[in-house]
């Protein structure tokens, strides 16, 4: 079978058939975006283990945390079928070159903030990831469906975290409120712009890549999630959203906002790049001494 | 306190502070793997704490409400992390104490003990392997890391010797059956960190200065910001549910 054999079948692709270039380059960046999303978002949520309020909590924010950095190892594994290694990946990252969500250049400036994240970004991510499971190339989806597990289990871990300050005290529940004001809209930018307004979209879904539009997605996203802002007592920061007797329908989003942050202009897009380029710079030592040591003791053949 | 619980607080304690300070490191690795595995250590340590502390009290007043000389972590685990060198030489010279300490503490006549113990020892062992690894790469790796993975090493070494002090709390636990004596585990450790400096082509430093103090509530400088970070936000909310 050739390639759109494969594709009009909804097969999958795997890494040694033959694809369009096109094809392996839209996959090759929207996997090491998908990967760079993984690393930088270590950053907002590992801003508070070290101040986590119990140890239970501290647990299972380093678990989580943890599990973010394994979830870039799968996906830059997957990006590697295709022909590209990690490390001229996180070059590109460092050099601005690359893209990572827009979600992670907002500041945690409080705990609850770490209970916002996992309920309504991991949310939203598991709406964008769960379709991926389906993914038409072979590695991706194989990946996705590993991510998608534990992404479901860290945004219930969000939810039940929300849960407890939104029944806590009235400094708690503020802190709560004041998380779900801020974190709402950048949530549900993270589908995307509007699906007339997404250049590569109708592409990715003529190549099964994508299965559903910024549009469905998102709506998914406010449907299964305002219900849960009401149950936790807490009020979405959107005074036109309305119920039309199907779906809750949100206000219009702010689409400069989503502009100015993927120019670089977020609160937080130079600090977490930053961050970044000084980890990869304070490890080159480790990393040069590893493979010095390894091609000194290489075994003999 | 019974001398049981004090004693356990203080295996407790060294296990937290040393996951505080391993998780300091998050997203800052040299690599994605020691990201994975420095948070799996750290979290290793959280665990093994918690069940230590919860053995005592109330595991999140002991963690989150006692002051500095409450404390009875030795010093080591409470040093800034430095570099990755630093924080390798660190770990091994911890693991390799852990690794013999909780292996006799396994069959203690304390049930508490026994059995943190002996899930604990697995841990160890590979918390002992993954530092040797590091140190052995780093110190027979470029001159640049040889020289780093030294001069961390140089710079925790004085700590250790408290790992092995003895005072009427540890000498009567060791009468009843309850742990190993000090001078049991200390050749075991010696001869452990001597062969993995030997194959990392380090020098063995030689320090003649043995600060101690923790084990009493004396901590360094650098343990009271620990501790400022780490308690600050539940201390905030006094009597709140997280």
């Amino acid at each position: 079978m050739d390639f759109q054999q494969v594709i009009d079948t909804d097969g999958r692709i795997e890494p040694r058939d033959q694809m369009p270039d096109a094809y392996r380059q839209t996959l090759v960046r929207q996997i090491a975006q998908h990967a760079h999303s993984e690393i930088i978002g270590m950053q907002p949520e590992g801003n508070w283990i070290t101040r986590a309020p119990s140890l239970r909590r501290k647990a299972i924010l380093v678990a989580k945390v943890q599990d973010e950095a394994g979830h870039g190892l799968y996906l830059y594994g997957a990006a590697e079928t295709l022909g590209v290694d990690r490390a001229e990946l996180l070059d590109l990252l460092h050099a601005g070159r690359q893209k990572y969500s827009t979600i992670f250049n907002y500041p945690t400036t409080s705990w609850a903030d770490v209970a916002a994240i996992g309920w309504l970004v991991d949310g939203a991510a598991i709406m964008n990831q769960v379709p991926l499971t389906r993914c038409s190339y072979g590695p991706y989806a194989r990946a996705m469906t590993r991510i998608c597990k534990e992404e479901s289990f860290h945004q219930r871990q969000g939810f039940e975290a929300m849960t407890v300050l939104s029944r806590g005290t009235a400094a708690q529940q503020q802190m709560a409120q004041d998380a779900l004001d801020r974190w709402w809209w950048p949530a549900l930018m993270m589908f995307g712009p509007p699906d007339a307004a997404s250049p590569n979209s109708a592409q990715s879904m003529a190549w099964g890549i994508k299965r559903f539009g910024n549009d469905e997605l998102r709506q998914r996203f406010v449907d299964a999630t305002v219900p849960q802002a009401e149950f936790l007592g807490l009020t979405v920061p959107d005074p036109a959203l309305s119920w039309d007797g199907e779906h809750h329908r949100s206000g219009e989003i702010d689409w400069t906002e989503f502009a100015e942050v993927m120019k670089g202009n977020g609160p937080c897009n130079r600090q977490r790049l930053e961050f970044r380029q000084q980890a990869h710079a304070d490890g080159a030592w480790v990393r040069e001494a590893a493979q010095a040591y390894a091609s000194k003791h290489r075994p003999v053949a | 306190m019974t001398p049981v619980q004090a004693y356990t607080l203080r295996l407790g304690d060294d296990c937290l502070v040393l996951g505080q300070r391993l998780s300091e490191w998050a997203a800052r690795a040299p690599t994605l793997e020691e990201d994975v595995a420095l948070l799996n250590i750290a979290l290793d340590l959280l665990g093994t704490a918690r069940s230590l502390l919860g053995a005592v009290g109330d595991e999140d007043a002991l963690a989150f409400l006692r002051a500095e000389p409450d404390w009875t972590n030795a010093l080591l685990v409470e040093l800034d992390n430095g570099d990755f060198g630093r924080t390798m030489a660190r770990q091994l010279l911890v693991s390799a104490y852990q690794v013999p300490l909780w292996a006799a503490l396994a069959s203690s006549t304390d049930p508490v003990l026994a059995g943190v113990a002996g899930k604990a020892v697995k841990e160890a062992t590979y918390h002992l392997d993954h530092a040797s690894a590091w140190v052995v790469r780093l110190g027979d790796g470029t001159a640049e890391s040889h020289a780093r993975v030294q001069a961390g090493l140089d710079g925790v070494w004085p700590y250790a010797a408290e790992l092995f002090e003895t005072d009427p709390l540890v000498e009567s636990l060791v009468q009843q059956g309850i742990t190993a004596a000090p001078a049991v585990l200390l050749p075991v450790w010696q001869q452990t960190v001597e062969r993995v400096l030997a194959e990392a082509t380090l020098t063995v430093p030689e320090s003649s200065w043995r600060p101690t103090g923790g084990r009493s509530g004396r901590h360094t400088e650098a343990f009271g910001y620990l501790l400022a970070e780490m308690q600050h936000l539940h201390r905030a909310h006094p009597g709140a549910s997280w």
